[in-house]
Formats: C-alpha cells, structure tokens, sequence
C-alpha cells in the first residue's frame, strides 16, 4: 500500500475543528480565571467547559480515524531528529486533547459544580465533592494546559516553519487550500 | 379471697407506675430543639448546574403538640453570614449588598402561621418569611416522625430568590442564577 500524499477528509476536519475549539478554549480558560466573581464569569466558564468536553467527545472520532485512515509520510526532506520531535508531540498533543479536558471535568466535580453540557446534559460526577482534591486537579489542570499550551505554540511554529522556511508540503497536507 | 384481694392490689400498684409512665411518653411537647441536628440546606440553579449550599448556623425554637398539630409554633432565626454557598468565591459574594447584604440584615426569620394536618405524618406549615426586609408567605409540607422523646421534621419548598431581592442588579438576570431556590430543612426536638 502506498502512503497518500494527503491526510484524509475527515483527518482534516477533525484536526481543524478541535484546533478551532482548543484555540478559543485556551485563552477563555485564562481570562476567565481572572475576572472576579459575575454572571459574565459564570457563563464563560460554562462556555469552557461546554468547549472542553466537546473536545473530549471528539477524541473518540478522531482516533478511529487516525487508527483506520492511512497518513502521509513525513516529508522525506526532513532530518530523522525533526521526525521524532514531530512524532512525539503529536502522541503528547493527542495525550493533553484527553487529559486536559478530562482533569477540567473531575476538578468541576470535586468543586461541587457539576458539569451540565450546553445547560442540558448533566455529566456523571466521577469524583465527590472534595476541597483538598478540587485544588490538586485544578493544579493539574492548569499544568497539563500548560504543557497544551507549548505544544500547540511548537506544534503552529513547526507548521509555519514547513511552509515558509523550508516551503514543502507539510502544511498543505492538513490545509488542501494551500496545495502549491 | 382475702390473699387474691392482696395480691390485686399488689399487681395494680405495680402495675400504676407503668401505665403512668406510658400516658406520660405518649402526651407532652416537643419543644427542645438540638441545635447540633438542625440542617437548613438549598440547592440553586446556576447555567442549570445545580450548586447545593447550606447554613451553619439556625436557631429554631418549636413546640410540637402530636395530640394538638394545629397548635404547633415554628420560629426561626438564621444568621446569614453563616452561608455556605457552595464555594468560597461564592462565599465572599452572597453577603455582600446585592445578595443577602447581611450588614445591613444580618438575619432571615421564619415564623410560622398555621400549621394543618394532612393525614398520617404530614403536615402543611404557611408562615411568614422574612429576608433581607421583604416578608413573603410560604407554604411547605412538613413530615413528623416520633421516635420515643425525639420528633424529627422534614420538609422542602421552593422559593423566588428575586421576591426577596436576593442578587439584585447584574446577578438578577435568571439565566445565569435561577429565580427558585429549593430550601429544604431537617429539625430535631424532644420532648421535656
């Protein structure tokens, strides 16, 4: 079997939609934090979290496709030491898509606030209402996303480096637009 | 004969104290309160998130008659300071002006009105309820159990936060913070 030259359809709007979700989820998380207690803090919280679990649902689609749809190789002009980082932060990348989210809905949970998705769906409570364990998941929330964080930065900057430093295909394999 | 009149009298003044003993259990007040298993809780509605908060600190003063229920007293005083909202950002926030302003009300009273039978152990209670300086009627069932000196009372309703001005201004906007709040309560007395 030969490897396509493109990711597949459903590869690309996957990625897109979850890239989309987590680049607004990323930034509402940080400023919500800060804002002091409001109606807007709570609805933007919800937001989040509404955005965090649909992250979470579409993991489930996202694997099946990655583990049934054949991918393009690397780039044969990329050094081998290139191909590891790349392979690893693509492991780490789906790793967070989960863990983050994840560690966000326990936290709620141990918080007392159960998650109520799009104010319609109530999400099981998979721990109690426990301080002490609502502050270690919050902390570990927050170190996970940012651990997120730096990936997507290296992951966005590797792409664009692809594209306008080496100017191969890499890019245009997730963006068909940009097919050269 | 003479033995079997002595003998009767021996097992009736035996008997007396006894049957003294259970008319005594069976009438009488239930009037003292233990404050320890006094429980006010409430659940609000926030995004549609249910946020469960309680009170730590209530005082109720009752007197529960099971031969005379209607003449049943229920009065309480709960120190709104001692809120627990369900977090402590939410802590900090609902003593302040807009929610209970508890600097300037300090205390919600309940006191109640009538109280009428409804068969069995239940019971419906209306008084008046005071918060923040606005006084609403409120109805709610109460279930009594008698378990030898102690009666427990149970009971919920359902109350509109903005009928007392509880989240005035930004926060009165119900599709963050829901109008109702289901209070629900649990009171422990015995009987002197």
């Amino acid at each position: 079997m030969t490897t396509p030259e493109n990711y597949t359809r459903p590869a690309v709007a996957v990625h897109w939609l979850i890239a989309i979700l987590v680049l607004v989820a990323l930034p509402l998380g940080y400023y919500m934090t800060d804002l002091s207690l409001s109606p807007r803090k709570l609805q933007l919280i919800s937001w989040h979290k509404w955005i965090g679990f649909t992250v979470l649902l579409l993991f489930i689609p996202r694997v099946i496709v990655r583990l049934t749809r054949r991918v393009p190789a690397p780039v044969t002009t990329m050094p081998g030491w290139q191909r590891t980082i790349a392979s690893i932060t693509h492991v780490a990348l789906y790793a967070l898509m989960v863990a983050v989210p994840a560690t966000g809905w326990l936290m709620s949970s141990a918080k007392g606030f159960p998650v109520v998705y799009l104010g319609l769906v109530p999400l099981p409570d998979l721990v109690g209402k426990d301080e002490a364990l609502g502050n270690l998941l919050k902390s570990t929330h927050e170190v996970l996303t940012s651990g997120l964080l730096i990936l997507v930065g290296l992951h966005i900057a590797a792409a664009l480096k692809h594209h306008i430093i080496d100017r191969d295909e890499t890019l245009a394999r997730m963006v068909p637009l940009l097919k050269r | 004969m003479k033995h079997n009149r002595i003998l009767a009298a021996a097992l009736v003044s035996l008997a007396l104290p006894f049957a003294g003993a259970h008319a005594a259990q069976a009438a009488g007040v239930f009037d003292q309160v233990q404050p320890a298993k006094n429980r006010i809780d409430f659940v609000f509605k926030q995004m549609n998130v249910p946020v469960n908060g309680y009170f730590k600190k209530a005082k109720v003063d009752l007197a529960f008659d099971p031969a005379a229920p209607a003449k049943s007293t229920v009065r309480l005083d709960l120190d709104l300071a001692s809120i627990d909202a369900g977090s402590s950002d939410a802590n900090t926030e609902v003593v302040g002006k807009p929610w209970f302003d508890v600097k300037a009300f300090p205390t919600a009273t309940f006191v109640s009105s009538s109280v009428k039978p409804l068969g069995g152990d239940r019971y419906e209670m209306t008084g008046k309820l005071t918060i923040k300086g606005k006084t609403r009627d409120v109805t709610t069932p109460v279930t009594v159990k008698q378990n030898g000196n102690t009666a427990t009372f149970d009971g919920a309703f359902t109350l509109k936060r903005l009928e007392f001005a509880i989240g005035d201004g930004t926060w009165s906007d119900t599709s963050i913070v829901a109008d109702e709040v289901k209070v629900s309560f649990h009171v422990e007395a015995v009987k002197q």
